[in-house]
């Protein structure tokens, strides 16, 4: 049985222009130890598919599908149920660090505060493991410094705290939304290096949520391409890059300058990012896409497994793209 | 050699800082956010400007236009220092030298349509041009930059982000500047639009033979942009060389470690890449390390990086570190 198995998992937001569908009908599974990125550009859904897992949509947002966490459905459970099921189960760290921490509480009180509501332990026994936790994310002096607040660390030494707040329970899920985004090149590679060493030692299936493909290239063993809310492929991460078989996948990884090549002009995908509030029928890449038809506006091809763990969803054959 | 569009020298920018707690008497602590930087900038040359925050990029972009107080000279075709100009005086250079800001709405007056936007530096700078010459090279500049022309009544809230970066480019070039300096154009920008602002960027570069002095974190755009690249840390120069050179044989430790800190889109480069760890922090630029900046996480670091600020040596590829042999350098 898959640790987590996400089944035709929509969300939909309710505004006053009309409806938006933010995520259209995505399943995956998750396996123990996994390590699962989901890329895509804004407005393609990635955040709104984590936090629908994880139960904290807005107040309009509604979520469909099914979300199965153990084989327990997660999806819409009551608050008190998924109080239980966060950070024991499944935990979740954010983009950015300075914004999703409590200013006004030392970071000794915000992390105790997990173990004590989640473990009933005792404050100093709380204390004594996120000392552990925060030498575990190697910061500096732990001793010391978790009686900060937040504003004292840096970006980078906050993104750790996260980190380390978020696995105090040992979760077996972790979801990290854009986790380097806000943070520069060197302590990215700082952070993802951490995350890696982390979940080796942990062992905790990890799905990597981000827009840049080099540190999905780094990090995971599987890889989804959303956009406008829809899978438009999904496969393990080499021959994802080596051979990318959707068309919007092709676009993005020849749209991006690299520092290892010498290119003149980049390929550039058309166009503009999808219209949050059309139609979920029909392929939302269509308008930009080399190779659409009348029917792709209509219409889009499900999900199907073309080779081994590989799967796309385009109406167009293989041999049509080639 | 021909004269550089742009000659900065001993470029040197300090702020002035209170702190919580000091007293009205206490002198301020002086942060030095640019000390001592040293470029040439060639006529249709792009110069790209990379390092981490809080290294001085942008308080350099705006030192050369008087948006922040600096000391130094930047001089203009070799003959007019721009830092000492009063305000009259550089109107005539602020259409020459224009810029492109980070955040496209934000750098947008909401109020305005985009034709209002586009055209405010002409009606600015030409003040005699009729209405209609007005909107007519408005709406020439629109197409140019890939907008339609149709659409000058629109506000920016109507556009997208690559769209509103389009404008912010337009509002740039209406006025035919020789220098257009980007502050981290692309970086709001998502994969596939990046891509389209970039090359728009290069193709208007060499159709105007524009000079550009490019800002980004991201070093793979630098890259793909730039002619040569200067690399910044805490407000001092480590290493200016040729594009190519830079990325291929970097001399530099700081330049090493950021080049190999950048994720590469391709899993089996990436996995087998070795990346070089810079330790510790950044130190705080109210407090900068003596002799070399980097030396507190430079992993080749001597006792002579402590005491000896290293200059820049080198023709063409400039490096500032003691532990660099400048002879091996210029063989490769």
């Amino acid at each position: 049985m898959a640790l987590l198995d996400v089944k035709n998992l929509s969300v939909a937001f309710a505004t006053n222009d009309g409806t938006v569908n933010a995520v259209n009908n995505v399943s995956f599974q998750l396996d123990r130890g996994e390590t699962l990125g989901i890329v895509g550009e804004s407005g393609s859904g990635k955040s709104q598919l984590s936090f629908a897992i994880m139960g904290l949509l807005a107040k309009n947002g509604r979520a469909t599908g099914s979300v199965k966490l153990e084989g327990q459905e997660v999806l819409n459970a009551p608050i008190k149920e998924l109080n239980r099921l966060r950070a024991t189960k499944i935990a979740m760290i954010f983009q950015d660090p300075m914004t999703s921490l409590n200013p006004y509480m030392r970071v000794s009180n915000q992390m105790a505060e997990v173990l004590i509501h989640h473990k009933g332990v005792s404050k100093a026994v709380a204390l004594s493991e996120c000392v552990r936790m925060l030498d575990a994310v190697k910061i500096p002096d732990a001793k010391g410094r978790i009686r900060l607040y937040p504003h004292e660390f840096s970006g980078g030494m906050r993104q750790r705290v996260m980190i380390a707040m978020s696995l105090l329970c040992r979760p077996e899920v972790l979801i990290a939304d854009e986790p380097t985004t806000a943070l520069d090149v060197t302590v990215q590679a700082q952070i993802m290096a951490l995350l890696s060493e982390l979940q080796k030692e942990f062992g905790m299936a990890t799905i990597l949520i981000t827009h840049d493909l080099g540190v999905i290239a780094g990090f995971c063993r599987n890889v989804i391409v959303l956009y406008g809310g829809q899978v438009m492929e999904k496969a393990p991460v080499d021959p994802l890059f080596a051979s990318p078989s959707h068309p919007y996948t092709r676009g993005l990884i020849s749209a991006i300058p690299r520092v290892d090549t010498h290119g003149e002009v980049l390929v550039t995908i058309p166009g503009a990012p999808p219209n949050m509030m059309r139609d979920p029928k029909g392929c939302p890449f269509a308008p930009r896409c080399g190779y659409a038809s009348d029917d792709c506006l209509d219409h889009l091809a499900p999900l199907s497994e073309f080779a081994p763990d590989r799967f796309r969803a385009c109406n167009r054959s293989l041999e049509e793209l080639a | 050699m021909s004269t550089p569009l742009l000659d900065v020298r001993d470029l040197r920018v300090s702020f002035h800082i209170r702190r919580d707690g000091d007293m009205p008497w206490t002198r301020p602590t002086e942060l030095k956010a640019l000390n001592g930087v040293n470029f040439t900038l060639n006529p249709g040359e792009t110069l790209g400007i990379v390092g981490e925050s809080g290294c001085g990029k942008s308080t350099l972009a705006r030192a050369l236009i008087q948006m922040v107080p600096a000391t130094g000279s930047v001089l203009w075709e070799g003959k007019t220092n721009l830092l000492t100009l009063n305000a009259v005086e550089m109107l005539k250079y602020r259409s020459a030298i224009q810029m492109v800001f980070q955040d496209p709405l934000a750098s947008l007056n909401p109020r305005m349509t985009v034709g209002q936007i586009i055209s405010e530096p002409l009606r600015t700078h030409h003040p005699n041009l009729s209405r209609d010459e007005v909107k007519q090279r408005v709406q020439n500049m629109m197409e140019r930059v890939g907008l339609l022309a149709n659409q000058i009544n629109r506000y920016p809230h109507e556009f997208s982000g690559g769209q509103c970066q389009r404008i912010g480019i337009a509002r740039a070039l209406i006025v035919g500047p020789r220098l257009l300096i980007c502050d981290e154009p692309v970086s709001a920008l998502d994969v596939s639009i990046q891509a389209q602002v970039i090359n728009l960027l290069a193709e208007l570069q060499r159709d105007l033979g524009l000079a550009m002095i490019f800002i980004a974190h991201d070093l793979s755009v630098v890259k793909h942009i730039s002619d040569r690249v200067m690399v910044l840390y805490l407000g001092r120069t480590m290493e200016v060389a040729d594009a190519r050179a830079l990325f291929a044989h970097a001399a530099h430790p700081y330049t090493k470690a950021l080049l190999s800190a950048v994720p590469i889109p391709d899993p089996v480069k990436e996995r087998a890449k070795k990346i070089i760890p810079l330790d510790g922090e950044l130190p705080s630029p109210m407090a900068p390390p003596s002799g070399c900046v980097f030396r507190t996480r430079c992993n080749i670091a001597i006792e002579r990086c402590i005491h000896e600020v290293p200059a820049l040596l080198g023709v063409g590829h400039e490096v500032a570190c003691h532990r660099v042999d400048m002879a091996a350098l210029d063989l490769v």
